[in-house]
Order: structure tokens, then sequence, then C-alpha cells
């Protein structure tokens, strides 16, 4: 069964024929966007079950040739990482689908909204996410991550907050000039490939095979390794590249931006475990310790600037680039735990940063505003969505028994072996994260009823139907993972533990291991 | 059924109390009250089946019945499903599962009628029971975490549970924060621990301290963990939480004070006491109870808010549990946990009592409450001696012998001495409390004294039997270690007498007046808790806002400006080629035409190089 090309496939007709529903049928277009978004989540689930955890460590391979003279062709193919992050997107996009079942509708200000072309450029970027996770060909990888961009910026330039326009110009540029660093590189790494192996190719296989074997020489390396990095530090974001994130999640709808936040940004991590480490070890190694700098600095620069927010959206986007931090250390720590963690982390974060921005919207679209002030004792008429909220906020700040503490209590443990003093900063951003969520819930949730409050309607209705379907699995993934995350670490293990082969990383032994078997 | 599965039945049956509370609609409070009563009582049916079983006197952590299942396995280390009871740990479980079904019971009367979130509350107790009972019967450090967590979520939800308090919801954010710095302590200690261990279980790091010689690791872990221990025990200087947590309602505070939360973290000190040796950082934790029994003591006997001051004295006694353990008494510091339970959650209780009839926190607005309500008024009683350790009551038992301990342990007078002068201030203070509330003339007008309704009337009663005999009665249990010093004995009862007699004395002389006026200016600073608040303030809060604010400064103007300045600048040259082409060219497609330019540059130069 050729999964990856189908669920890259699938979506996209998906997203034609939703695109050309007549503006007057909504409710057509959102039906078939959510009818294929579920197809491809069954797709999905069919992949997972494909995927032979401890196998290969590329599977569900497929190839087609496309430009034979560039050596440029169709191939995907995922391993552990990519196939957990293609998880991710396939249940987080259905869930946004009907968490935006509204939000395009015309409000009657905006007035030109177009409905189906809204839930087109969401099946167009489930399209692309997929396939930036499932390129397996070096160029294929970078289309994707370029492409992605399009649905991006549409979705938040045209059904976004006031500073759509701003916020949408903003991010397609930091990425574009990400992505032309980028391109540099890949047509670097092509040149170079050409004149290691004989033959032109863009196959990650081989590549990799040529740069494990030291066919890509150290200072080279460090500029290909650049090149690439630059284009994932700004997509992840790690400071200081970050300040486009806040303006595209506080502006982005907030169905967009839980899957900005919860899914593009992890092409940066993903990318740095996917690219940067196996094709440039050294220069991976030579630039650890900058990566690590920045990501610490992320963790806690985010999480002050989290701290003192007045608008929920922005608030979440912050938290985001402290949860990156941890991201980015996890994965320099170069440790297969940390590094573990890491991979565990960007799906955690998926999840509680998707459930949080999910119900953020929900608020926002009762109250017509996003700002922290507007919002006080709201807590009284809407119980429900005041604790799922609880709850999405436990997960960010991960509390133990739900699924992110086990990745941030992993990437510390890994980076403690590793590296003492980062471990125990980064524990410091815990606290404050316990900060940022604490004062966001009692400013919005608890205190005094603001009396604005009482006279919307929207504000005292709880959670309907169709909002309870769209939290709930979330909501049991974020505990039933915290609890029992192994089936996950099962799949991620084995790739993380090529990927640090890769770099050569052996891990340090524990001192004690007698005691460990009673 | 398995020891661990037997162990793990204590902390799953509240759970699914829980769930299945969060699940009631909250229009249907009586069912809500009743499935948390349940859930209690089903706990408490676990607990006594499980005195057929056969249970070993201490934490037997060598044994390999212990071991659950792998939860997860982070390389070499692994994450296990171990629990186990022993005859110390479940007298602890007991007096959780005891208080919190009272407290259940009694929450019917206290809030039922007038609270519309009633089911999410009752559900919320019993996630804040099971999490404690994990705390107790977990034997890998990872789960007692989970637990821990999870308590500390609760009671930020039930101390900002009641709306109608304005500093409800600051007090209960406070309470999460303040615990939650000592927590990441805790969680790097266990960390560094389990990791060199090998493993998270007790056995493991037992083991892995017989093995090793270097004693640094120790030392760093045990102090990591302590601080831990000290932000959940609210001993100083991460006791600013406790006081103001006093905005939770009353039988919250009972269930906080007495059996929960403030008592994880002398129970995880107790079942790591040997790291505390090998660490050799005992008597870190034995100056740390002695400035915290003192401390809150004194502050304690100059609040005129009765909540208050039992809030404190929980500091206070926590500390004497904390100063038992410092000298490896840690049997008797969980006598002590278990007889402060039943009397401070009978204080809780019968304050909240006093309070349904008062209307008010305020002692000073109390008085002559005796009359008419003579249960409250005889449980409060029995609870204040056994609070000052009055025999034969359950505290004076507890209390002797964590005296006779230190007293008992070489090089320890410092450490006797301001116990003895804490018992003093105990005296003082309850006696004071004691008189303020029930005696002299009512301050009040029109104030009416009453006995509750049945359901928060059953409970004082039932508390006040075991606070009355349980010391009687603990020799029977593994409690009761070691023997009482006659010396030791006879001093503490001096200093009780005299507090006592201080108290009482100074108050006859006029009945209507605080006998704490005699502190003078002190009676502000002490009742302020010696100003730690804005010291904390001061030191962490606002530089916390500062650096946040500056954070966000330096983000708009610096970071972006710089980012923003570039793109300008871009944007500039991008005008210059369009002005150049003589065309209306969008921007972004200029930037895209000179990116290829660039990257096409790039890759020549890269080729002519590779």
């Amino acid at each position: 069964m050729k999964y990856l090309s189908l669920m890259v496939v699938i979506p996209l007709l998906g997203a034609l024929v939703t695109a050309f529903v007549p503006k007057h049928k909504p409710k057509t277009a959102k039906i078939v966007a959510l009818v294929v978004s579920v197809i491809v989540l069954g797709f999905t689930i069919a992949a997972a079950f494909a995927f032979e955890a401890g196998g290969d460590r590329l599977q569900l391979s497929e190839s087609y040739p496309w430009i034979p003279q560039w050596g440029l062709r169709f191939s995907f193919a995922v391993d552990g990482i990519a196939l957990v992050l293609i998880g991710l997107s396939a249940v987080l996009v259905p869930l946004v689908i009907l968490a935006s079942w509204k939000d395009a509708d015309d409000d009657g200000t905006g007035g030109r909204r177009n409905v189906p072309t809204f839930f087109a450029l969401i099946l167009a970027l489930e399209a692309t996410m997929i396939g930036v996770f499932a390129a397996s060909d070096v160029l294929l990888f970078y289309i994707f991550f370029e492409v992605m961009l399009v649905p991006m910026y549409f979705l938040i330039g045209s059904y976004g907050g006031p500073r759509r326009q701003y916020a949408a110009v903003k991010f397609f540029l930091y990425s574009l000039v990400g992505g032309m660093l980028m391109l540099a590189a890949v047509i670097g790494l092509w040149v170079t490939a050409k004149d290691g192996l004989g033959h032109a190719t863009f196959d990650w296989n081989e590549i990799v095979a040529l740069a494990q074997g030291g066919g890509i020489p150290g200072d080279l390396q460090k500029w290909l390794f650049l090149g690439f990095f630059a284009a994932f530090a700004i997509k992840a974001p790690f400071f200081p590249f970050h300040t486009w994130l806040p303006d595209a999640g506080g502006a982005a709808p907030a169905g967009a931006a839980a899957l900005l936040v919860g899914v593009l940004d992890k092409v940066g991590t993903f990318g740095i475990l996917r690219y940067c480490l196996p094709m440039f070890p050294e220069a991976s190694k030579y630039f650890a310790p900058l990566a690590i700098a920045l990501s610490l600095i992320g963790v806690l620069y985010g999480a002050l600037l989290a701290v003192g927010q007045t608008d929920l959206k922005r608030l979440v986007a912050y938290t985001s680039i402290s949860h990156f931090g941890f991201i980015g250390i996890g994965i320099f720590a170069f440790s297969s735990q940390a590094a573990t963690g890491s991979v565990l982390y960007m799906v955690n974060h998926g999840l509680a940063t998707g459930l949080l921005f999910i119900v953020v919207g929900f608020l926002v679209q009762r109250r017509g505003s996003q700002s922290i002030a507007d919002f006080g004792g709201a807590g009284k008429a809407l119980p429900l969505l005041s604790g799922v909220f609880f709850i999405a906020g436990m997960a960010s700040l991960a509390l133990p028994g739900t699924s992110p503490f086990v990745s941030e209590f992993l990437v510390l443990i890994g980076t403690f072996s590793v590296n003492k003093t980062v471990a125990i900063l980064a524990a410091l951003g815990m606290v404050l994260a316990a900060a940022y969520i604490l004062w966001m819930y009692q400013r919005t949730m608890q205190g005094r009823l603001n009396p604005k409050l009482a006279e919307l309607a929207p504000m005292k209705k709880d959670l309907s139907l169709r909002e309870k379907v769209v939290v709930a699995p979330l909501v049991v993934l974020i505990i039933a993972l915290g609890v029992y995350p192994k089936p996950l670490l099962d799949v991620i293990e084995p790739a993380v533990s090529s990927t640090m082969t890769d770099i050569g990383v052996s891990d340090p032994a524990p001192t004690a291991a007698t005691g460990a078997e009673k | 059924m398995s020891p661990v599965a037997w162990a793990l039945a204590l902390p799953v049956v509240p759970a699914i109390a829980a769930l299945a509370g969060f699940l009631v609609p909250s229009a249907a409070r009586r069912t809500a009250a009743g499935v948390g009563i349940a859930g209690a009582a089903a706990a408490g049916v676990v607990l006594f089946l499980q005195l057929g079983q056969e249970i070993p006197e201490l934490p037997d952590t060598a044994s390999s019945t212990l071991d659950g299942p792998v939860l997860v396995r982070f390389g070499d280390v692994a994450v296990t499903l171990s629990a186990g009871v022993s005859q110390l740990t479940w007298w602890v479980a007991a007096i959780v599962v005891l208080v919190a079904l009272l407290v259940q019971v009694y929450s019917v009367g206290y809030l039922l009628k007038g609270d519309e979130r009633y089911a999410p509350y009752a559900a919320q107790i019993s996630l804040f029971t099971s999490a404690m009972l994990l705390v107790v019967v977990a034997d890998d450090l990872i789960l007692l975490l989970i637990g821990w967590e999870v308590m500390g979520a609760c009671s930020y939800l039930l101390i900002g549970h009641d709306r109608k308090l304005p500093e409800a919801p600051g007090a209960a954010v406070k309470a999460f924060l303040v615990t939650r710095v000592g927590d990441v302590g805790f969680l790097l200690g266990i960390l560094v621990l389990g990791f060199h261990a090998g493993g998270f279980r007790y056995g493991d790091i037992a083991a892995f301290m017989s093995e090793s010689t270097g004693t640094t690791i120790f030392t760093v872990t045990a102090l990591l963990i302590m601080l831990g221990a000290i932000g959940k025990s609210a001993q100083f200087p991460l006791q600013t939480w406790l006081p103001d947590a006093m905005a939770g309602p009353t039988p919250i505070s009972a269930l906080i004070h007495a059996a929960t939360m403030v008592a994880a973290g002398a129970y995880v000190l107790v079942r790591l006491s040997d790291l505390l040796v090998k660490g050799d950082v005992r008597i870190v934790l034995g100056v740390i109870a002695m400035i915290s029994m003192v401390l809150s003591a004194l502050a304690a006997l100059a609040s005129d808010d009765l909540k208050r001051v039992l809030a404190w004295s929980t500091v206070s006694q926590v500390a004497y549990m904390m100063a038992a353990v410092s000298v490896g008494a840690t049997a008797t510091a969980i006598f002590h946990l278990v007889s402060h339970g039943l009397f401070k959650a009978l204080l809780f209780l019968g304050a909240g009592a006093v309070i349904h009839m008062a209307k008010t926190n305020s002692m000073e607005r109390m008085g002559g409450l005796r009359k008419g309500a003579p249960v409250t008024f005889w449980s409060m009683t029995i609870g204040f001696a056994a609070l000052v350790g009055l025999p034969p009551l359950s505290g004076f038992f507890s209390k002797e012998h964590v005296l006779s301990g230190i007293y008992d342990t070489r090089g320890q007078t410092v450490l006797f001495v301001v116990g003895l002068v804490t018992a003093l201030l105990t005296a003082a203070y309850a006696t004071r409390a004691w008189l303020r509330t029930f005696f002299g003339e009512t301050r009040t007008e029109g104030l009416s004294a009453h006995d509750p309704g049945a359901w928060m009337l059953w409970p004082l009663v039932v508390l006040a039997v075991p606070t009355v005999g349980f010391g009687l009665f603990a020799g029977l249990t593994p409690l009761l270690h070691g023997k009482t010093h006659p010396t030791a004995m006879g001093l503490t009862m001096t200093a009780v007498a005299a507090g006592i007699g201080l108290s009482f004395g100074i108050w006859r002389g006029d009945k209507a007046a605080d006998p704490a006026r005699a502190l003078g200016p002190l009676q502000r600073v002490f009742a302020r808790g010696f100003y730690l608040d804005e010291v904390q303030n001061a030191l962490v809060v606002r530089p916390v806002y500062f650096l946040s604010r500056l954070a966000r400064r330096i983000d708009v103007s610096v970071v972006d400006g710089a980012a923003e300045g570039t793109g300008r600048g871009i944007g500039g040259l991008g005008r210059l080629v369009a002005i150049g082409h003589r065309a209306g060219i969008p921007r972004q497609v200029v930037s895209v035409l000179a990116g290829a330019l660039l990257i096409g540059a790039a890759a020549v130069v890269m080729g002519v190089w590779g």
C-alpha cells in the first residue's frame, strides 16, 4: 500500500474539491473537508500499523522519477520521528477543522470571507505538512518546506485578526529568508554529492551515507549546516529569530494558530534532527554549544515574555518559544534520552499547545476580544470550558501525569548527564511556566466577574457538543500518554538512536548499573 | 491480589470516584457528594482489607514484592508501577482516608446548599485524596512525583474555590507557585538520584547509597529533595503560601493541613531519611525546623484570625516532625504526623463550625461562644488540649516522644531548648485562641452561639474520640518507638504550664482584650509573619516582573527592531530595484528574485569551492 503518497495526495485533492464548492454552500465545504481529513487520519493509523517499530530506519518507502537530469525523485519514506509527527498532524487537522467550524463564517465585519477557501487551505496545509515529514529527497523536502508557507500565509492574511496583514507578511518574509539560505545549502549539497558520488542525486539515504563516510569536508559542513540551521531556527523558532511567531500566532485564527505552533514549527526541530545532524555531524558538534545557548535563552526569555503578556494568543505563542527552547536543548545535548525526550516533546507540545490554542479560540470567539483584561471571572459561567482550559494549562506547565511531563523529564535527565548547568537553568523555566499559566488562568477565569461579560450571551454558553468532541480526544491523549508513553517511545527510540549513531554519540553509561536490577 | 495491587488500590479507588464525580452534571450536587463520600469510604474498606494481608512493620524497600510492571523505560532507567504498604505507611494512609472521608461529609453541611460548583469541588477532594495516597504507597519516586504535583494542582483549585473571596485566586496562585519552586528542586533531586542509581525505587536508591563511597551527590540531591519537602510542608523560607491558603473553604484547610499536602513533605523525608544521613544534611533540616517552629508559633500568638492561628500552628507542628527526622527519630515523626492529623483536622472542622456561627474569622468579634454550642466547644477544647500536649491526649504522647527523641540525641541541646520554647509558645497561643473564642462576653451584638447541623457535627465527634484515645493505644502500633525521658517530660510539662499560665494570667486582667497586646509593637510584626511576605515580594516577585517587562522591551526594540530594520533595509533595496525596473512589481516578488540571484551566486561559489 502506498500510504505516504496517498496521505499527501488525498488532502490535496480534498483541498481542490473543497475550493470549488460554491461560496454559498459553506456547510458542504466544511463537511467535505472534515470527511477528507478523517480519511487521512484513517490512512495514518493504517500506516502506523504497517510501520515496524525496531525495523529498518526508513520504512514505507516509495520513489518515483521526477527530473532525472538532476537526480530529483518523488521519494517518500518515514522513520519513527517522522511517523509520530505525521500522526500528530493527522490527529490535529480534523479537530482543528471542527474547532474552526464557525471561524470563517461571516461575522458581520469581514463580509468577504470565503468559507470553502478557508477549509481548502487547511487541507492544502495538511498535504504539505505530511509531505514535508514524509519526504526522503532533500530537494523534495525543501519544496514542501516552502510550499507549506503559502496556505498558512493566506490563512493568516485573509482570515486573521486585526493585524493580519502585517503578521502574514512578517511570517512570510522570515520564512522566505530562511528558505533561501536553505536552498543555497541544498544546492551546495547537491554539488558536493555529485562530486562525491559521481552522479547527481538529492536522495537522503545516499547523501547521509556519503556524509557518514566523511565525504563532506569539515569547513563545507559548517557552511551547509548554517544554511539549513538558519531555516530551521527561524521555523522552530529559536531565539533571536522568534519575533514573527507572537505576531503570527496572535493574528492567525485560533485553529490555524494551533496548526502553526502545533505542527508547522516542528518542521524546524524535525529538520535539525533529520537533516542537520546526520548530514553534517562534525558541524553539528561544532555549533552545538551555540545552539544550546540559544535554546536556553529561549526557555527563560520566552517564559519571561509570556509572564508579562496581556494578549491571550500572544501569550500562548510566547510559551511555545520557551518550549521550543527545551526541544532545542534536548536535540543538541547529544544524548539518546534527551533527543528522545525532544521528539516526544514535539508531539506532546503539539497536543497541549494545540488544545490550549483551540480553547483560547473558543474563548476569543465568545468574547470577541483576545485581550486578557477583557475576561476576568469568565469561569463562573463556563465550568466545562474553564476545566478544559485548566487541564490544557497544566499540560503546558508539564504537570506530572500529563504527557508533556514525560518529555520534559526526559530532556532534563538526558541533558543533566551531559551538562548539569544547562539542565538546572532550564528547570527554572518550569517555575516560570507555572507563573505564566496560573496568572493567565487567574486573570481570565477567576476573580471578580468582568461586568461586560455578563452582557454577552455567548459568554454564558458552555462547551457545545461540537466543542466537546474537539477537546475530548486531546484531553484523553494528554492524560493517557502522560501515564503510558510507551507506544510512542517504542517508535521514536530506534530512530533517535540511529541519529545519535550518525553523530557518533554513544551514551554515557549510568554509574551504578548494577543497582538497577534486583 | 499481589501486594502491589493492594497498595495501588488505595489511590485508584478515590481516583475512580474523582472521575465519576467530574462526569456528574453540576446540578446533581447530592449525587456528587454521595460519590465523593463513597470513594473515601471505599478507600477505607481497602485499608481494612489490607489488615488481612501480611504487612511488614517498616517499609521493606529491598523486597521485590513491591516491584510493579515497567511503565516506561528511559534508556537504562525505568519507571515502574511499584508500590507497597507497611504498617508505618498504613497509619499515614489511614489518617488520610479518615480525614478525607470526614471532610467529604462535613462539606455537605458546610457548602452544599449555596454552592453551585459543589460537584467539581467534591470530585477535586477525591482527586486530592487519591494523589496523597499515591504519595504514601508509591515505591517509585516518579509515581510519588505524580501524586505530589497533582496534589499541588488540586490544592490550587480548592484554595481558589470560593469565588466570593477576592483574595482567593491570588492565594491559590501563590500556593502553587511557592510550592512549585520547591518542586523543581524536588524533581531535579529525584532525577539526579534516580539517574545515578539506575532506577527510581527506594530500593534502587538504598542500593546505590550502600555501594557508593562519594558523598557530594548525596548532599546535593538530599538538599534538592529537602527543598521540595520544605515547600510542600510550608517550612521556612517557603512557608509564605500557607497562611494565605486560608482563603480556601475551611474543610479544605482541614484536608490540606491535617493529612495531605503539608504532611507529604515530612512523610517523604521520613522515607528518604537515610539519604539525609548519607548526604550529611540533617543539620540543615534541624536548623530549618527550629526557625520554622518558633517563627510560626510567634505568628500564631499574635494573629487575630482564628484560621490563621491554626495555619501557623501547622507550620510549627510540622516543624516538630522535621526536627524528629533530623535526629533520626523517623517513626516518632510519623507518630506526630498521625496525631497532629487527628487534632488539627478536629480543630479546623471545629473552627469551621465557629466561623459558621460567628460569620467571621476574626477572634476580636467572637468570645463567649461556649454557651449554646457545647459540641463545638468541647471538641475544640479537646483539639486545643491535644495541640498543647496535655496528658493523656494523643498530642501529649507524640510531642513527648519527639522532644524525648531530641533530648536523647547527643549534641542537640539547642534543638531541644527551641523545642521547649515552642511548646511554651504553643500552650500560650492555643490558650489564647481558646479563651478568645469561647470565653468572656460575646463581642458581636446579636451573635447567638449554636452547634452546627448533623453533617458538620458528627465529624467533630468522630475525630474527638481518637484525638483523646489514640495516644494511649499507640503502643500497639509501630509508631511508638523509643521511650519518653523523665527529664524531658518534666521540662516539657513545665514549659506547657508556663505557656498556659501566661496567657491565662494576662487574659484574666481584661477579659475583653486580646492577651497578645502584651507583645506591644511586636504583635504587628509577628502577626504579619515577620514581613517575610514583603521580603519574598521584594526579592523574588518584583524582580521577575521587572525582568518580564525588561524582556518585553528588549524583544520589541532590540530583537524585533533589528529584524524589522533589516527588513526595511531589504525593502528599500527592493524599492530601488523596482525603481530601476520602472515597473510595479510587488515587493515580495522582488525579494524572491533578489534571493534567487543571491542563491545562484552562492551555488556558483560553492561549486567552485567544492
